[in-house]
């Protein structure tokens, strides 16, 4: 067994064993912490394939935001989570009979499988040599290319779930004292000036 | 030697991993956001995986998108959820009955 599939074996089996802890964990921080332990794993999946850009991205994309967002979230709410595990049993063979049902379907793709001789004619971008062509040097002259739409799109989706996000969150707290900028602009002199003729020796009442 | 056969299947384990998580967990939304997380990194592997093997730079371009909607869906997915438990102070699945659907 050489380095590169001791290396698959050893961040599939991380993987594998880490997405069934998220499942499974008790505390939701702990099945955090293996989801970022799975996108870990997964990113070293991705560097022996040799696809280092989408590795990269996936550590800072997953781990940097993703990841810590759900921690932050669930650090955040405070839920009393024990009380959701108390009908968790009762599902089990339900979910094991659906899980099976869908690794055999997903299975039976290995039975007999081959790729089909045109299959090299169809593609629509061959990667260039990697010994050439770093791996995203060769992904950028795609997107920002054929793909540029894509990206732009991708570019909008996220805007939008920024705004979404924030307008979703975002409270107005009563009792708070707070600029109006609106009716400071809108406020006219007669309605905070009022003139009066004062008599000499008499003042105002 | 590493064929695509192993990522494949390390990915549809995940998957299922996933889909199995959400039966598992179904009360309980922040595990069910976790859990659809985890099956887009499969299809993520699987989008590489072909990639790589069929020597076709596409899979990774769609992987990227992939990536791209798999964040927004958490931060919006967290950010209702937050809502949820300002107005209900639960996120149980079962008190998701407001709009009475």
């Amino acid at each position: 067994m050489n380095l590169v599939e001791l290396a698959f074996y050893g961040f599939s089996g991380l993987a594998i064993l880490a997405a069934l802890s998220v499942v499974f964990a008790r505390n939701p921080v702990h099945a955090v912490l293996f989801l970022i332990l799975t996108f870990i794993s997964t990113a070293g999946l991705f560097v022996l394939l040799g696809a280092e850009f989408i590795a990269m991205l996936l550590i800072i994309v997953y781990v940097g935001a993703v990841a810590v967002l759900f921690l932050f979230v669930v650090m955040m709410l405070d839920v009393d989570f024990a009380e959701f595990k108390a009908g968790m049993a009762r599902y089990i063979p339900l979910g094991l009979l659906i899980g099976l049902v869908l690794l055999m379907v997903l299975g039976a793709q290995f039975v007999a499988w081959e790729t089909s001789p045109d299959a090299s004619a169809l593609r629509q971008t061959e990667t260039p040599d990697a010994t050439e062509v770093q791996n995203s040097v060769a992904l950028g002259r795609v997107i920002y290319t054929r793909y540029v739409f894509g990206f732009q799109t991708a570019g909008l989706i996220l805007l939008v779930a920024m705004i979404g996000a924030i307008v979703l969150t975002h409270r107005r707290r009563r009792g708070v004292k707070r600029q109006d900028i609106l009716t400071q602009i809108y406020r006219d002199p007669d309605a905070s000036l009022e003139l009066r003729d004062v008599e000499p020796g008499r003042g105002l009442k | 030697m590493i064929g695509i056969e192993h990522y494949l299947i390390v990915a549809a384990t995940i998957f299922v991993i996933g889909v199995f998580g959400i039966f598992l967990n179904r009360k309980n939304v922040i595990i069910i956001l976790m859990s659809i997380e985890l099956m887009l990194v499969a299809v993520n592997i699987n989008l590489v995986a072909f990639s790589v093997f069929l020597s076709d730079l596409v899979g990774q371009v769609f992987a990227l998108f992939v990536l791209t909607v798999a964040a927004a869906e958490a931060a919006i997915g967290l950010a209702i959820l937050v809502c949820f438990f300002r107005n209900r102070s639960s996120i149980a699945v079962d008190d998701v009955n407001l709009m009475k659907g």
